[in-house]
């Protein structure tokens, strides 16, 4: 569509220009194309369940009703469904961020045998669909008996993420080791070298697959609906997904939009302050990988 | 592992073995965990994939050999959810196509152009259910976006999205390119910027014109893009579940809009036919290793790399 040809010149000639403002128009169109659901989504929120049904379709909400947001916070497991998301996102950000950084600097810095395999074999995992391991995962947490907790949504984060050890080796091998070298000499011990050295220095790159990680758990609804049974421990999406069910009944459409808009949000404010890094880091894995 | 350690057989230093010692230590739990949560799960789901187990009985006892993976094939169910699966993925390549028709546009110096970068990407953040509650509505079949919108243009009224066996399958195309364009847009915008210039440049002077240019320089250059975008939406696309559970819950008129995993779903979790399920799983596991192994054989015949 842009003409490639244009793009070597760094003084824009008018054809250029013109061709900017026509690109430009195009890709604004598109935009709002994208952005246009969610917009609606926003507005309906405000109206009125007659307005929504009401067969002369509208936009703009007539009259501005606020209400919902109120009415959506006011019911319990909305707020539980929040409590839920942070009380797996916490320690799992947290335990997962240690160990899959921990395991990153030994992969990429640490010289130990069976050290490519093992990694190979964390790697092939990428490519299993959580399908395959989904049925045996909810008969081993049912006989344990954590289908009544937020154990397993929890525990299996804490051992590491694969995507996040293999984005930050491949993070740390720019690194030179003659710093690993040096430290060895020094009789530093391994896990000081991890804390002191490299941990400070693959801390922007995991800060944002952190970010990543969050809002894969914020947004996951697979597992929760899956492995928990008691919807005292729904996760928000599973609790929002509820609302779609139970508020269409008597079509209280504004109240299923404004807890959608609500459980949007926050990856939003997220991606928008860290915008930089997360379009950096996820560009990485798509060229190198 | 045990391969590796015998073909190293000279003998290590003592503080070489302690590095080992600390590096084997430092990887545990990722491993542990990939023995606990991966490893011993498809085991698990392979046998259980020979019984007609159903979570409560025991496996062993009920052992029917490849009785399931015999019934998958003659399934006409299965047949439709497969063929509705791969159905979606028509949408692979429109995705692919919009993303770097929008890149390439993206790519030229243009004041605010990174305003619209985000717009195009916020889709890809937002939560799958939430946006899949949003689009049900934009395709309700009376008082939907989308039908209101054909209305006012057209003056008749538009298909029923949801409910029709064909319109239900563009609908779930169009809600899938919308919500991964994002992705695909950065990762081809970064590939173009990896392009050097001069390529343009010495082209032009051969006297290449714009289409040309295209097809003989971007296109081979941002091949490995293409590819990495058509590996993980393959992957992707035969595990689509959460958007037709939320949409379609009972997966459309006539299961017209069911997937692969909607069905094995279904058949684990309500049905309780788990020895069924997890053949539906192996199979579906195997259909993607193949699936990615081929592409990585035919790699080399249009993935192109700078140097």
């Amino acid at each position: 569509m842009a003409k490639l040809d244009e793009q070597g010149s760094e003084m824009k000639s008018t054809k250029s220009k013109v061709i900017d403002i026509v690109v430009f128009v195009l890709l604004a169109i598109g935009a709002i194309c994208m952005i246009f659901p969610l917009i609606y989504m926003v507005l309906s929120s405000f109206m009125t369940k007659n307005q929504i049904l009401s067969a002369n379709f509208s936009i703009i909400p007539e009259p501005w009703k606020f209400g919902k947001y109120a009415e959506v916070f006011q019911k319990g497991e909305f707020l539980r469904g929040i409590r839920n998301t942070m009380m797996v996102a916490v320690p799992v950000l947290i335990g997962g961020g240690f160990t899959s950084s921990l395991a990153a600097f030994s992969f990429s810095k640490l010289n130990f045998r069976g050290k490519n395999a093992t990694f190979l074999a964390l790697l092939a995992t990428m490519m299993i669909p959580f399908a395959v391991v989904m049925i045996p995962q909810y008969v081993m947490f049912t006989k344990i008996g954590w289908t009544n907790s937020l154990l397993p949504l929890i525990i299996p984060g804490l051992f590491g993420n694969v995507s996040i050890i293999f984005f930050l080796r491949q993070n740390l091998t720019s690194i030179s080791t003659s710093i690993a070298e040096a430290a060895k000499i020094d009789g530093c011990g391994y896990f000081k070298m991890y804390y002191s050295i490299f941990l400070p220095l693959m801390k922007g790159p995991l800060m944002t697959q952190l970010i990543l990680w969050f809002m894969g758990i914020w947004n996951d609804y697979l597992a929760p609906t899956i492995f928990i049974q008691n919807d005292q421990w729904f996760t928000l999406q599973v609790v929002i997904r509820s609302f779609n069910s139970t508020y269409a009944v008597n079509s209280d459409y504004p109240l299923i939009m404004a807890a959608s808009v609500i459980s949007i949000i926050p990856t939003l404010l997220l991606f928008f302050f860290f915008q930089r890094f997360i379009i950096e880091s996820m560009a990485v894995s798509g060229v190198k990988g | 592992m045990a391969e590796v350690k015998m073909k190293t057989k000279k003998k290590l230093s003592k503080a070489a073995l302690r590095e080992e010692r600390w590096g084997r230590a430092f990887i545990a739990p990722p491993f542990i965990g990939f023995c606990l949560f991966m490893a011993f799960p498809i085991v698990f789901a392979f046998v259980a994939s020979l019984s007609s187990w159903n979570g409560i009985n025991g496996i062993t006892d009920n052992f029917v050999g490849f009785r399931n993976y015999i019934q998958l094939f003659t399934d006409v169910k299965f047949w439709k959810v497969m063929g509705n699966t791969i159905i979606y993925m028509i949408g692979i390549p429109i995705g692919m196509i919009l993303a770097l028709v929008i890149a390439i546009g993206m790519n030229r110096k243009i004041k605010g152009i990174k305003i619209l970068r985000t717009i195009y990407y916020i889709p890809v953040v937002s939560s799958l259910v939430a946006v899949s509650i949003v689009w049900m509505w934009v395709y309700n079949y009376d008082y939907g976006l989308l039908n209101s919108a054909i209305k006012a243009i057209s003056g008749t009224h538009g298909p029923n999205w949801l409910g029709d066996e064909f319109w239900v399958k563009v609908a779930m195309i169009i809600f899938m390119v919308w919500k991964g364009l994002g992705t695909s847009i950065i990762l081809y915008l970064s590939g173009l910027q990896t392009i050097p210039r001069d390529y343009y440049e010495a082209a032009k002077i051969d006297g290449a014109n714009g289409l040309q240019l295209f097809r003989n320089i971007t296109m081979p250059l941002v091949s490995p893009v293409t590819f990495y975008l058509l590996i993980m939406g393959l992957i992707g696309g035969f595990q689509v579940f959460v958007e037709i559970m939320v949409m379609v819950p009972k997966g459309g008129t006539n299961y017209s809009a069911a997937t692969i995993v909607f069905y094995l779903y279904d058949k684990a979790f309500s049905n309780r036919q788990m020895g069924y399920g997890s053949a539906m799983a192996f199979l579906l596991c195997i259909i993607i290793f193949i699936v990615t192994a081929i592409n990585f054989k035919c790699q080399d015949k249009w993935v192109k790399t700078i140097d």
